[in-house]
């Protein structure tokens, strides 16, 4: 049987067992992975999974059943228990349950890739980790780690509308990170990012990373931040690297515009959000400089694809324009409570898990300075980069941050090594403080976004760039 | 024989046939699990997935790699094997394998009932509806999960074990103007959800936290509610009592250290849910972890207890990527009786237990629950975070009005250091983690009342 064939199955089954709308996925996935520490291969893993995931709308109920088996008899009976599962949703629901009109899409699409990285040698693979962390500890790092990832997922959609759609994504990254532990504390440096950089590529983005011309520099930062000044403690002027503030769009900015949380329907967990939907169109979230994009067609970047997982066609959207919020991440169902006209920010973590809200390429638009001139205009504050920890609350509103590594501002130069350096603030606050804006901007791809229940990782992708924000509280310690 | 022990017993022979003198480890689980969340007072999503996973990890010829699939009728188990067969041969070099688990006695647990294992949509959705009547019209969300595991896991040293676990959950709030109240229980059996009584202490908790007033920054004494504890058993579970993290000297836990207070005794029990091996075949046990103080045992998988000599506890993680070998069904010891039983009260308070805590307290604060914490040093472990769902200002040992949320920095180490913990609560409550198998995480925890918890601003700003 076809992957076609199975969800096309599943879907009629769900459809004969008194659903009025189903849609079901089926997904073959690959993960590899490799991590390394202190020179030698720590592990190595490989896995592989396929399934089909069936979504029912009975009544006002829905409902979601996924199986492994792609057999005619297992894709019926899965079909018949999504639709089941929704009839017993309907004994808790009052309103009914509609979807936004979606164009009935056909069609396949895939990511762009040079090299296959499943078909990189794994000898080459791990030559490349040891190395680089035999380079950190040869440096300073007490602790060296690297490690890689490599996705490649094929999936078919079909929904009771005539959907018919088929994509094949793969993804990448990697990064490196030392620690240097000292008597009550311990430091670390990372390369690219905080996590490792990610994109829909093939290795030829790893390669380009160049990890072991980093591998030295990482290491001896990691262990120089060991005796460096702590941060000053009080309000100045924050500087904020690309990477560091890619999370903060993440966090303070992307999760905030989910319709889902907006609509209170992760009220018990994840949180709602501070936006409103009354305000939408007229709300100030930020200063002039903050234009955000809601935009799945990037090329290569870590949050794009031809097809949400609703079907629905990858198109750019604004989110805030001129420091106002116009738009917000949507599907189907959402989009229509909400009285909106169109969805497209809908994806499921594998075939096992039920599509929700998810953000997809959610970040800045480049400003008109350079870093160079945000350092040189700004007489005395502090320059943060490379995400250490983060924290915000379930609307999305206080936040703290903390980052590896601090600088110095005066008098338009960098100056002194900093650690422990964190920052703290309220969103809408925080990005109306924004005055300089650079405009390098760096897609940079997070692996490792949490939501929903069962959890679900999401992969999505931020445009960011240096910036510069005023009156910030910084130097926030236990 | 069972399907599962088949399956790992299947790839063990069809790896070996293809190296002999390879070390090969396989498992079989399959997870049933069942999750119907509500919000808005309405069910709004009602999952179920039913898939068995087959993971096999090869070590030959000082190399070591591992796979796993869902795809288990003859032709996916042996592709598996193929695809780690091979990418074996190309892994680079493993010098640190400790070895697989040699032939050991299976620990025995308690055995699952089948009402909760066939647990239906409906039944499931009857919970919920029960926690929304009981809420009395307050706004609701939330879920009611059933989760069931069946495993096997074979070696090619002749270790075969079998095992299965149930558990379900429930976690709910109720929501008035803003004010969220929470209520979150794990019983080892669906009939043990009382989802009205559940629903009665989330909206009475909401009832209470009405305008709220906001307190200064600062060091407040606290008296932690079961739920904000969990928190603090997660955190010491994966970052200070872990062997992998203790031997690479980024945890503050030293064995045989009286690094906590002699009120605090922590024990780590997965056998209480049904969990009777680990990942790599290791005999799970009941493990005291903290005794009176004192730190006298730490969580080890076979790689981290061989790199410090000891042996592993069966504490192997079953996800790749993991921080190292940590606790996941941790309990702070109550300092009543086992059969004690806490009693619900009026009020903001979850019950009878915390309330006894609150009576020794001159000013401080109840903190329901805990948000978004993260850790700035683990050496430290230093951790910020915010409250949630409840928060009140305690004067003379009553709850005398809601307080805004803060936010807190603060060394979880030191919270629990000798003179800062006053009192532990008489009673445990089992509170669920927020990973969705039989095998998650679940934690035991009573009140915790606190010398000093260091909370370094409001939540608006």
């Amino acid at each position: 049987m076809s992957e076609f064939h199975a969800a096309e199955t599943a879907v009629q089954a769900a459809l004969d067992a008194g659903a009025r709308y189903a849609d079901a996925r089926v997904m073959h996935r690959r993960h590899e992975s490799m991590s390394a520490r202190n020179g030698e291969i720590e592990a190595v893993t490989h896995d592989a999974d396929s399934g089909i995931g069936i979504r029912a709308l009975v009544g006002s109920g829905w409902g979601f059943f996924a199986v492994p088996e792609l057999g005619d008899r297992a894709v019926r009976d899965a079909g018949a228990k999504a639709a089941e599962i929704a009839t017993a949703s309907a004994l808790v629901s009052r309103e009914a349950s509609e979807l936004v009109p979606s164009e009935t899409a056909t069609g396949s699409w895939a990511s762009e890739c040079m090299i296959d990285p499943f078909s990189v040698a794994l000898s080459a693979k791990g030559d490349l980790l040891e190395r680089a962390t035999t380079t950190m500890t040869e440096h300073g790092a007490d602790l060296a780690e690297a490690m890689y990832q490599a996705w490649e997922t094929r999936k078919w959609f079909v929904s009771s509308e005539g959907h018919r759609i088929d994509q094949h994504i793969r993804e990448c990254g990697a990064g490196i990170m030392a620690t240097a532990i000292g008597d009550g504390e311990t430091q670390r440096r990372s390369y690219p990012a905080a996590r490792g950089q990610y994109a829909t590529r093939g290795w030829e983005f790893v390669d380009a990373l160049d990890l072991e011309a980093h591998a030295a520099r990482v290491g001896s930062e990691a262990r120089e931040l060991l005796t460096a000044p702590p941060c000053p403690s009080g309000d100045t002027t924050l500087i904020l690297g690309a990477e560091q503030l890619a999370l903060q769009i993440h966090e303070s900015v992307g999760h905030a515009i989910e319709l889902d949380r907006i609509l209170g329907w992760e009220a018990a967990y994840a949180g709602t959000s501070w936006l409103d939907l009354a305000q939408l169109g007229s709300m100030k979230y930020g200063s002039a400089l903050m234009n955000i994009t809601i935009d799945p067609t990037i090329p290569g970047a870590l949050g794009s694809f031809g097809y949400d997982d609703e079907g629905t066609p990858a198109a750019p959207r604004d989110a805030v324009r001129n420091g106002t919020w116009v738009g917000v991440l949507a599907g189907r169902d959402s989009a229509a409570v909400a009285g909106l006209d169109y969805a497209g920010s809908v994806r499921a973590d594998g075939w096992a898990r039920l599509p929700m809200v998810r953000m997809t390429n959610v970040g800045l638009e480049p400003g008109p300075h350079t870093f160079d001139e945000i350092v040189a205009a700004t007489d005395d504050g502090i320059y943060m980069e490379t995400n250490r920890s983060w924290s915000i609350d379930d609307r999305r509103l206080n936040f703290q941050f903390g980052t590896e590594v601090g600088y110095e501002v005066k008098n338009g130069q960098l100056g002194r090594l900093l650690r422990n350096p964190t920052y703290t603030g309220i969103g809408p606050q925080f990005w109306s403080s924004m005055d300089m804006l650079s405009s390098e901007v760096v897609v940079w791809g997070t692996p490792n976004c949490g939501k929903g229940q069962p959890g679900q990782i999401g992969h999505t992708g931020h445009p960011a760039a240096p910036a510069r924000f005023r009156d910030v509280r910084v130097g926030v310690r236990a | 024989m069972t399907v599962e022990r088949d399956l790992a017993a299947s790839v063990v022979e069809l790896a070996t046939a293809a190296l002999g003198d390879a070390e090969v480890e396989a498992a079989a689980d399959r997870h049933r699990l069942a999750l119907t969340r509500f919000a808005n007072s309405v069910i709004h999503q009602n999952m179920a997935e039913d898939a068995t996973t087959v993971r096999v990890r090869i070590h030959h010829d000082g190399r070591t790699a591992s796979g796993s699939a869902t795809v288990i009728d003859e032709g996916g188990v042996r592709a598996l094997v193929e695809r780690a067969v091979e990418s074996v041969k190309v892994a680079p070099r493993d010098p640190g394998w400790p070895g697989l688990a040699s032939p050991a006695v299976d620990s025995v647990a308690p055995a699952v009932g089948r009402a909760s294992i066939e647990a239906t949509p409906a039944e499931r959705a009857m919970v919920v509806r029960a926690f929304v009547d009981g809420a009395g019209g307050l706004e609701t969300a939330g879920y009611c999960r059933s989760n069931h595991w069946a495993g096997a896991y074979a070696n090619s040293l002749g270790q075969t074990l079998t095992g299965g676990a149930f558990e379900c959950g429930l976690s709910g709030i109720a929501r008035r103007n803003g004010a969220d109240g929470l209520a979150r229980h794990a019983p080892l059996a669906l009939a043990g959800l009382d989802g009205a009584a559940l629903g009665a202490r989330a909206a009475a908790k909401a009832r209470a936290w009405v305008e709220p007033i906001e307190l200064p920054p600062g060091h407040y004494e606290v008296v932690l509610e079961p739920t904000a504890v969990a928190d603090i058993l997660e955190s010491v579970a994966a970052a200070g009592f872990n062997g992998k993290l203790v031997n690479e000297r980024r945890s503050f836990v030293r064995l045989g250290e009286d690094q906590f207070d002699p009120a605090i005794t922590l024990v780590d029990d997965p056998l209480a849910i049904g969990l009777e091996y680990d990942n790599e075949g290791t005999p799970r046990q009941r493990l005291v972890l903290v005794d009176r103080g004192t730190t006298v045992s730490l969580t080890h998988d076979r790689r981290s207890a061989a790199e410090a000599g000891a042996d592993s506890t069966g504490h192997a993680a079953e996800t790749p990527f993991s921080w190292g070998p940590a606790a996941r069904h941790l309990g702070l010891l109550p300092s009543g009786a086992a059969t004690d039983v806490a009693n619900e009260v009026e009020g903001p308070v979850a019950d009878s237990s915390v309330a006894e805590l609150l009576a020794g307290v001159e000013r401080g604060v109840l903190v329901s629950d805990f948000w978004y914490t993260r850790m700035l040093d683990p050496r430290t472990l230093a951790i910020t975070g915010l409250t949630r769902n409840g928060v009140w200002l305690i004067e003379d040992g009553s709850v005398t009005r809601p307080l805004r949320n803060f936010r807190f920095t603060q060394s979880y180490a030191q919270a629990l250091m000798p003179g800062n913990v006053k009192a532990v609560g008489r009673t445990s409550t089992p509170v669920p983690g927020d990973t969705y198998t039989a095998t998650a995480p679940r934690w035991s925890c009573p009140a915790l009342h606190l010398a000093s918890w260091n909370f370094t601003g409001g939540a608006s700003g």
